[in-house]
């Protein structure tokens, strides 16, 4: 993983004096709140609905041991022993203190870690496929990618007084696990007919109030000319995204507004005129470098057989593992979602005993998936029962990756002060309720986000819940069908709203329904797709449509 | 029928969750001032902005609660007692309502009761 | 209003003239409407001419013309509104501008460093922001990443200066 030098400790350390100064001049009152909260958000610093909470970058959602055991002593000394993380593969502390921020941040600095750029209207953290360097699918590994843009988006002195906030996401296998069509603008790795290596980028795509799916405004962007295009596309973004209306100020209204070939016209253009002065061509020595820290450990030659276990252990292998380039090894999922418990969230304890974890069999390292789950990308298929065995001992090897149980909730009304619902309770209910029936069920993701912020990326779950606000209280409403995968959906809505005590039961049918309509080994999203939503629609407002009989 | 107010904010150098009462702020629902009267209630939130102007709070603002101080919505339920999701923590784990008078829930008195108190010291 | 500019307080030699009406004599500021009218006429002048933009006007409305000009000047309607860092970058990278990016408005201390890194060199303040709390924010960021409009070098080319390029790597 990418090892900063002096230069990048230096910016790093930089960073945490300027906020050290902002929130001095803050707590004295020279700033007032109004001035303060941009300059607190470029450094992921919010104010919650019982106390700040701190969003942590983890880039491209990679940590190392050491970096664990950072954050573990973070949760401990300076907030309650707890830390949650989230679909944009960083890490949340819901309790932290303003005057202690700045020191907060000279902690992670130690372990080559900040807040920077995590919330505000700049562009935030890039994720990448959480199996990156370690999928068999994989074209190239995107992190390399990834870092070279995190580095140039980092204070980019044109690019953080946006119009919104700006996500990308970088992809390098067949499989889209970044949910790249998702995001203001994505990067994927492709090969051209020639086998050169080049980027086709995205732009447009996002959640939220308006969902829209990104679509290409390049082909085949030339690796030297990466920065230039991306630089391009924001640029036109800058200049022309909407900033009358904070509904309106993202690139997907802008990229839907223009038209793919309006907007790439623009694109183009700037492109052009960036190529032209040359000041961001990528050397080929820069992408090498870049490239050599994320170079694959020298994997051993070893049998590729899982061994046997208990029974436990064998329905954790069958539903937590991901093939592994390298024969005789194996990408672990580690389950942040125990049946009934809080879905992303893991206490300074499990932090601790996982960075052991890494360091014993998991070669120091580890990622955070944008579902919320932690992966162990090289772990040897022979260390998984003790691995398991460890993992068990910490609540963490629950058998249910991608399972109906392995819920995606936003914290919502607990916690968050934009929510209109809580979504975690939901998430709770519903992972009691179907955990007996998970295997049977098989792959279906449930994805609750606590408001339209759709932090949850509800409109990316096969079943999407939404909580909504009816005259101060809890509504649900449903969406089917949503994809984040490269089959990329948006889910559609069922119909009205649902009460709280309405909600689990109408997943619960659907459930149902799913079940009798599938054919062979349909996963649900297929039989939904052939299916359509009507058998659904009918089976969920069955009482409504009972009543109105 | 909700007919009553009360005030909230949240404390600047923690984040804190505080209830207004009598010109100052405590951190107990409980123990937070109810506005019978819409007016009363306006009048804390313009006496409140003092303390937004010195820096003790951020965002004052007026909520609906019933005659026994429970909150009509779920959110400022939900604020005044902690996540739901974990009665191990937040303001239901520490006690919701302080002790009356208990130094450490009650905050910095206002301007005008500095200077009355300055007022009473005869010895200077 | 306090103009700032090379580090410490400068005279502002500029007048505002409406858009329509006499122009005042000597260094005069117009806006992009009146510049775009009456072009020909402002440079007949000869006298030092300056274009106000509004965050939503692009500079590349002048063309070429704009190397004539001998400021501009950049409105900050929000301190949220970010349009202007773009429209400094295309006036000092792609349109050749040499002379004074003055930005007015509201800006913050904080939004200082970036403003010089696109290519503003004058700041018409408020009072509050003072020459050294100016020479501060110029200093607040060390090593940048990428390139703007002041031509530093980025911690690249600085790392390409260095000799070892293996410092600070353990692998």
């Amino acid at each position: 993983m990418y090892r900063y030098d002096e230069f990048d400790a230096a910016f790093v350390r930089e960073r945490v004096a300027q906020f050290r100064y902002q929130v001095e001049r803050r707590l004295s009152g020279e700033l007032n709140e109004d001035q303060f909260k941009p300059l607190r958000l470029m450094n992921g610093l919010y104010l919650q609905l019982h106390a700040y909470m701190l969003r942590i970058a983890v880039p491209y959602g990679t940590l190392s041991s050491r970096q664990m055991r950072m954050l573990a002593h973070i949760a401990r000394t300076y907030d309650k022993g707890y830390g949650h993380f989230t679909t944009r593969q960083n890490l949340q502390f819901n309790w932290p203190k303003l005057k202690d921020v700045p020191d907060i941040l000279a902690d992670l600095a130690t372990v080559e870690m900040h807040a920077i750029q995590t919330s505000g209207n700049c562009i935030r953290n890039v994720t990448a496929d959480h199996f990156a360097g370690a999928a068999r699918d994989e074209i190239e590994d995107p992190r390399p990618v990834a870092e070279i843009i995190r580095q140039w988006s980092s204070l980019h002195p044109e690019f953080t007084f946006l119009p919104r906030k700006f996500k990308i996401a970088v992809g390098g296998a067949k499989h889209d696990r970044a949910a790249l069509k998702f995001h203001d603008m994505a990067v994927e790795i492709v090969k051209n007919d020639a086998g050169e290596t080049g980027y086709r980028v995205l732009a447009g795509g996002g959640m939220g109030r308006t969902p829209y799916l990104g679509y290409v405004v390049g082909d085949f962007v030339a690796k030297q000319d990466l920065l230039a295009f991306l630089e391009a596309v924001m640029r036109v973004y800058n200049q022309e995204g909407r900033r009358d209306n904070i509904f309106k100020a993202r690139i997907k209204i802008l990229a839907h507004a223009l038209g793919q070939e309006e907007m790439r016209r623009r694109i183009e253009r700037e492109f052009a005129e960036i190529k032209e002065a040359g000041t961001l061509r990528l050397p080929d020595e820069e992408i090498a470098r870049i490239g050599a820290y994320f170079a694959p450990p020298v994997f051993e030659e070893l049998s590729d057989e899982v061994p046997r276990g208990d029974a436990d252990f064998e329905a954790w292998t069958k539903t937590n593992l991901h093939p592994h380039r390298a024969p005789g090894y194996a990408i672990a999922t580690v389950s942040l979602k125990p049946i009934g418990g809080v879905p992303g969230d893991c206490s300074a304890e499990q932090m601790d005993a996982l960075a052991d974890l890494m360091d014993q069999h998991g070669l120091a390292e580890i990622r955070v998936s944008h579902e919320q789950n932690l992966v162990l990308p090289h772990v040897r298929k022979k260390d998984l029962p003790a691995i398991h065995a460890r993992l068990k001992e910490l609540g963490l090897a629950t058998a249910n990756a991608g399972l109906v149980t392995d819920i995606i909730a936003c914290p919502g009304l607990d916690y968050c002060d934009l929510a209109n619902a809580r979504s975690i309770p939901v998430a709770q209910a519903i992972a009691t309720r179907l955990a007996p029936r998970q295997n049977e069920i098989g792959e279906l993701k449930i994805k609750i986000s606590g408001c339209i912020n759709a932090c949850g990326h509800h409109h990316a779950g096969h079943i999407g819940i939404l909580g909504v606000d009816k005259k101060g209280v809890e509504f649900y409403q449903l969406q089917l069908g949503g994809s984040g995968a490269e089959d990329a959906a948006i889910g559609e809505i069922m119909g009205p709203g649902l009460g709280a005590h309405e909600i689990v039961d109408a997943v619960e049918r659907v459930v149902d329904t799913y079940l009798e309509l599938r054919r062979g080994g349909e996963r649900f999203l297929e039989t939904y797709r052939r299916v359509g939503p009507e058998p659904f629609k009918n089976m969920i407002y069955r009482e409504q449509l009972h009543a109105a009989h | 029928m909700a007919m009553f107010q009360m005030l909230t904010a949240n404390r600047l150098a923690d984040g804190d969750v505080v209830y207004w009462r009598g010109g100052s702020w405590v951190t107990a629902l409980d123990r937070g001032e109810l506005f019978a009267a819409k007016a009363e209630g306006e009048a804390a939130l313009a006496a409140a902005q003092e303390f937004v102007i010195r820096n003790i709070v951020v965002n004052p603002y007026l909520f609906e609660v019933r005659e026994d101080r429970s909150p009509v919505k779920e959110r400022e339920l939900i604020r005044a007692a902690g996540p739901t999701v974990r009665a191990d923590l937040g303001k239901q784990a520490e006690g919701l309502a302080a002790a009356p008078g208990d130094p450490s829930a009650d905050f910095a008195s206002t301007p005008a009761l500095q200077a009355r108190e300055k007022e009473d010291d005869v010895s200077i | 209003m306090p103009l700032i500019r090379n580090g410490g307080l400068a005279e502002n030699i500029f007048a505002d003239a409406p858009d329509s009406g006499p122009l005042p004599d000597g260094p005069a500021v117009v806006s992009l409407t009146r510049f775009l009218a009456e072009r020909e006429t402002l440079f007949a002048r000869n006298a030092p001419l300056g274009v106000r933009l509004k965050s939503d006007e692009s500079p590349e409305g002048m063309g070429e013309d704009v190397q004539r000009l001998e400021l501009v000047v950049l409105e900050f309607p929000k301190f949220r509104d970010g349009r202007a860092f773009s429209w400094a970058r295309i006036l000092r990278t792609r349109l050749g501008y040499r002379g004074e990016i003055r930005a007015t408005g509201d800006f913050l201390y904080d939004q200082i460093a970036f403003m010089h890194r696109v290519g503003i060199d004058a700041f018409e303040v408020s009072g509050k922001i003072t020459p050294e709390m100016v020479r501060r924010a110029l200093g607040e960021i060390g090593a940048v990443y990428q390139p703007s409009a002041d031509g530093r070098k980025t911690i690249r080319q600085l790392r390409e200066d260095n000799v070892s390029p293996s410092r600070g790597r353990t692998l």
